[in-house]
């Protein structure tokens, strides 16, 4: 039975409406809260360690499956290592959201490893929310790693977007790609109050015509502080791209350090980074609209983060 | 009707841009604003539309003073402004504009709609977010169509619709002025020089170094304006016959 903020939170990063269709693995408060697996998606216990080994069976396809896990009790330090094997030519979605909750004045933290292994022209689709809700003065943090080993011809697209509410994180994200793998990321980070984000990608391109397009976009408002660290390594003739947006508001401050590595004559690299406040320009236009500057705020900053 | 009354605005260094320019825009009618650049024809348009405060004057819409309006509130009360230079938006689309400006969300058909009067193939537009990947002329039309797609608009002001618009686009646009003009109520106001959109005018204002310097019905003014202008292409003494 899942108490009513757990409920909540997971509407909110998992798109729960009461049930999942297909696999899925719930964790609340450090404990599986539901499990079940489908005939080609297999959720298991993994060994030696609290957390899930998700095996997706070769060529299957269309399926999603659900990963979120939520931590609503002050105090809890929640660890969790989920491993997905991910079989040549499948297709699917993975869904992992994460949600954290204190008002009783303790901090929470959730803590999730994700290794993902995808065989030989596997596709997946892995989509992440995080948030933070709840008053008081316990530290709401959420610190995911994330480590990827793509196989040839495989296609990992990453879509993770930090709501708000999160007090600190610190994100790492590492992959290593084969011949024509390619990686896409969008991260979206939103930082207010005093809150700080830190995030860090390293993705080596070591296949024959990888690929990798890294986009992030940041809003720090209030007193945030966001950094953000990208290293891509051109180890063969490869493509690699990242981007780095950020909307300052308030006192909001970020520091942005990407880094380009060329291995190989014929590896292609790209970055980019633009940080500003929100042009007087933009909210204007918006105005002529009909919009408040209040509103023409919000809905550039949704707009941004959305996109 | 929008009523202008001996408005005057000068730049922060002191320039005067506007010496109390007095004009009234008829309900109902296109009024094309012309003149030479660095007349002050965008500066009226922006302190119509409130993106500038006037030193002194008044602009009154319907009888009611909104001289002290926000831009907000003037757009809530049916004043719409298409900007000379379009706004580009990382994240926000087409249809984000569009619905703001309808305040109210909009079928597919509705966009393809106003996106067909500025010559849009809608649906490769619709989701097409408003940045940088668009050329000059796209961004140009999508701007317009954000103005025509205005809810209970009473003021159209258009700062040079012509410019970085493709000659097809703007046969377009001409046949949307047109129409609004033949079908709605509405007051169209057209910063231009185009002769095209001078043509398809009810009435004419000249405004040169900060003053209207003619105001009338296309008939009493158009004349008069392409004389001057083929009497600049012709010198005296270098007629070529």
């Amino acid at each position: 039975m899942l108490d009513k903020t757990t409920e909540e939170l997971l509407g909110i990063v998992s798109d729960w409406t009461g049930k999942f269709n297909g696999a899925y693995n719930i964790r609340s408060n450090g404990q599986c809260a539901g499990r079940q697996s489908s005939e080609n998606i297999l959720i298991e216990n993994k060994e030696g360690a609290p957390g899930l080994v998700i095996r997706i069976k070769p060529g299957t396809k269309g399926e999603t499956v659900y990963i979120p896990a939520c931590v609503t009790q002050g105090g809890i330090d929640d660890l969790v290592y989920n491993d997905f094997y991910v079989g040549e030519g499948a297709d699917v979605i993975i869904v992992a959201g994460c949600g954290v909750h204190t008002s009783d004045g303790h901090d929470v933290r959730h803590n999730g490893i994700h290794r993902f292994i995808l065989d030989k022209g596997a596709k997946v689709l892995y989509k992440e929310k995080h948030i933070g809700t709840g008053a008081g003065s316990g530290a709401k943090r959420i610190d995911p790693v994330t480590e990827i080993e793509q196989g040839e011809d495989s296609y990992l697209e990453m879509d993770t977007i930090q709501i708000g509410g999160v007090d600190s994180t610190y994100r790492k994200t590492s992959g290593k790609l084969g011949k024509g793998a390619k990686l896409v990321i969008k991260e979206r980070i939103m930082t207010d109050k005093d809150q700080r984000a830190q995030t860090d990608f390293a993705v080596e391109l070591n296949g024959e015509d990888s690929g990798a397009d890294i986009v992030s976009r940041s809003v720090a408002k209030g007193n945030s502080y966001q950094e953000y660290h990208s290293k891509i390594s051109g180890n063969a003739r490869c493509t690699g791209h990242s981007e780095c947006d950020a909307i300052l508001a308030d006192n909001g401050k970020v520091n942005a350090a990407p880094e380009l590595y060329a291995g190989d004559l014929d590896a292609s690299l790209i970055h980019e980074a633009a940080i500003g406040k929100i042009a007087g320009e933009q909210i204007i236009k918006l105005r002529t609209l009909g919009l408040t500057e209040e509103e023409a705020e919000r809905k550039i900053i949704d707009g941004f983060l959305r996109g | 009707m929008l009523k202008i009354e001996n408005l005057s605005w000068s730049l922060g260094t002191g320039e005067s841009i506007l010496k109390n320019v007095s004009l009234e825009i008829p309900d109902g009618k296109l009024t094309v604003i012309t003149g030479p650049n660095g007349g002050g024809k965008t500066s009226l348009a922006k302190l119509i539309a409130g993106l500038e405060t006037p030193e002194s004057g008044s602009i009154l819409l319907d009888g009611e003073d909104i001289t002290g309006w926000d831009i907000t509130t003037r757009a809530r009360s049916g004043i719409g402004y298409a900007f000379q230079q379009p706004v580009r938006f990382k994240g926000l689309n087409v249809r984000d504009l569009l619905e703001l400006s309808a305040q109210k969300p909009l079928e597919d058909r509705e966009i393809c709609e106003v996106l067909g009067k500025v010559g849009l193939c809608a649906n490769e537009y619709i989701d097409r977010t408003i940045d940088a990947s668009l050329s000059g002329g796209e961004a140009k039309r999508i701007e317009i169509a954000t103005v025509l797609a205005k809810k209970d608009a009473k003021v159209l002001v258009f700062d040079e619709p012509e410019a970085g618009i493709d000659l097809w686009s703007f046969s377009n646009l001409i046949e949307a002025f047109e129409r609004l003009k033949a079908t709605e109520n509405k007051s169209l106001l057209i910063i231009s020089h185009q002769e095209r959109i001078l043509g398809i005018s009810d009435y004419i204002a000249v405004i040169a170094d900060g003053e209207v310097t003619k105001f009338g019905t296309k008939d009493e003014i158009l004349g008069g304006l392409l004389g001057d202008e083929k009497a600049e292409r012709c010198p005296l003494g270098k007629d070529a016959n």
